[in-house]
């Protein structure tokens, strides 16, 4: 009974906005210290790999802006999937606040990639099954966002969105299994594989701060946009007058 | 020093990388703010509106 009153607590606009809040540096300060930390253990400590040289350093924001990009899609189709079906318009505030940072996240994964193909494999781009599943991820996130804008009405946008959004989850898999379904040019994965990861601790350890960095770093930027999503769905509800009072009553002035 | 900047003959490729993160990262933080300002903006504004026409139904 306790969660479920929290549970309602939390679903309730200002509480989610409040509590959004608090939580901010909660995310944003683990966020910078583990990047900072990671980019300086993968450009610095991390020895040079025996194969690709100092290359393979392109990996540190490579692989985590990958996992992002799938991270994001993942939370964004769930999130769409509980507002369609239990009507929650947080759930649609939370996945329309997911869609631009997943969205910027795929496609640093794209260009870092095309960067470290060009001296790897010789070539900027190639239509490989990784590659191709992964431009079809940036495609599905600009299609959602561009669907979302052609609506005036908010609450028509979180439902058309989240219809896109659910259908396109099924390339989140293709994504993660394409290096083993097709013959790819692109390297099978370095950390979640069959017989533990293909790294000594050096290079490893980096990695994983900067993958958990990057996460925090979304909880973060996710609890700044949610806010400002909840903003937007409840622009005349009565709590929004403590708000502009607290903070609003020298701008409005002006 | 300089051989830490040459990243053994891929320094465009290392660095504009890590440059492309860098940009996407700061987008990131600047535009959830500044999303969050224009919300906070419009939402003082529907409230003044709502102010001087009176109380509404909500």
């Amino acid at each position: 009974m306790g969660t479920w009153t929290w549970f309602h607590k939390l679903s309730s606009p200002p509480h989610c906005y409040r509590i959004a809040g608090q939580l901010i540096p909660w995310f944003a300060i683990p966020a910078a210290l583990l990047i900072v930390a990671g980019i300086y253990g993968g450009l610095v400590r991390a020895p040079a790999d025996y194969q690709q040289g100092d290359a393979f350093r392109i990996i540190y924001v490579h692989a985590p802006a990958a996992w992002l990009s799938l991270m994001c899609y993942t939370v964004m189709a769930v999130a769409a999937a509980v507002g369609l079906v239990w009507r929650i318009k947080l759930a649609h505030a939370l996945a329309a606040a997911t869609a631009p940072i997943g969205a910027s996240f795929a496609l640093l994964c794209l260009a870092t990639g095309s960067i470290w193909g060009k001296p790897m494999w010789g070539t900027w781009w190639t239509w490989d099954a990784r590659l191709t599943s992964q431009l079809i991820l940036l495609f599905l996130y600009l299609g959602y966002q561009a669907l979302r804008s052609a609506y005036d009405d908010i609450g028509k946008a979180d439902r058309a969105s989240a219809v896109l959004a659910i259908v396109g989850v099924v390339n989140v898999p293709i994504i993660h299994f394409s290096v083993n379904w097709w013959n790819s040019l692109h390297q099978g994965s370095t950390v979640l594989r069959r017989g533990g990861p293909a790294m000594p601790a050096s290079m490893l350890v980096p990695l994983i701060l900067c993958f958990f960095g990057f996460t925090f770093l979304y909880a973060a930027l996710a609890c700044v946009r949610v806010r400002a999503e909840v903003l937007r769905r409840e622009r005349n509800a009565h709590w929004l007058q403590d708000l502009a009072g607290r903070r609003g009553r020298t701008e409005s002035a002006t | 020093m300089s051989a830490f900047f040459a990243m053994g003959g891929y320094a465009g490729y290392v660095w504009s990388s890590y440059g492309l993160a860098a940009a996407i990262l700061i987008w990131n933080i600047w535009s959830a703010l500044a999303a969050h300002q224009v919300a906070r903006a419009a939402a003082q504004r529907a409230l003044a509106r709502s102010a001087s026409t009176g109380p509404s139904a909500s």
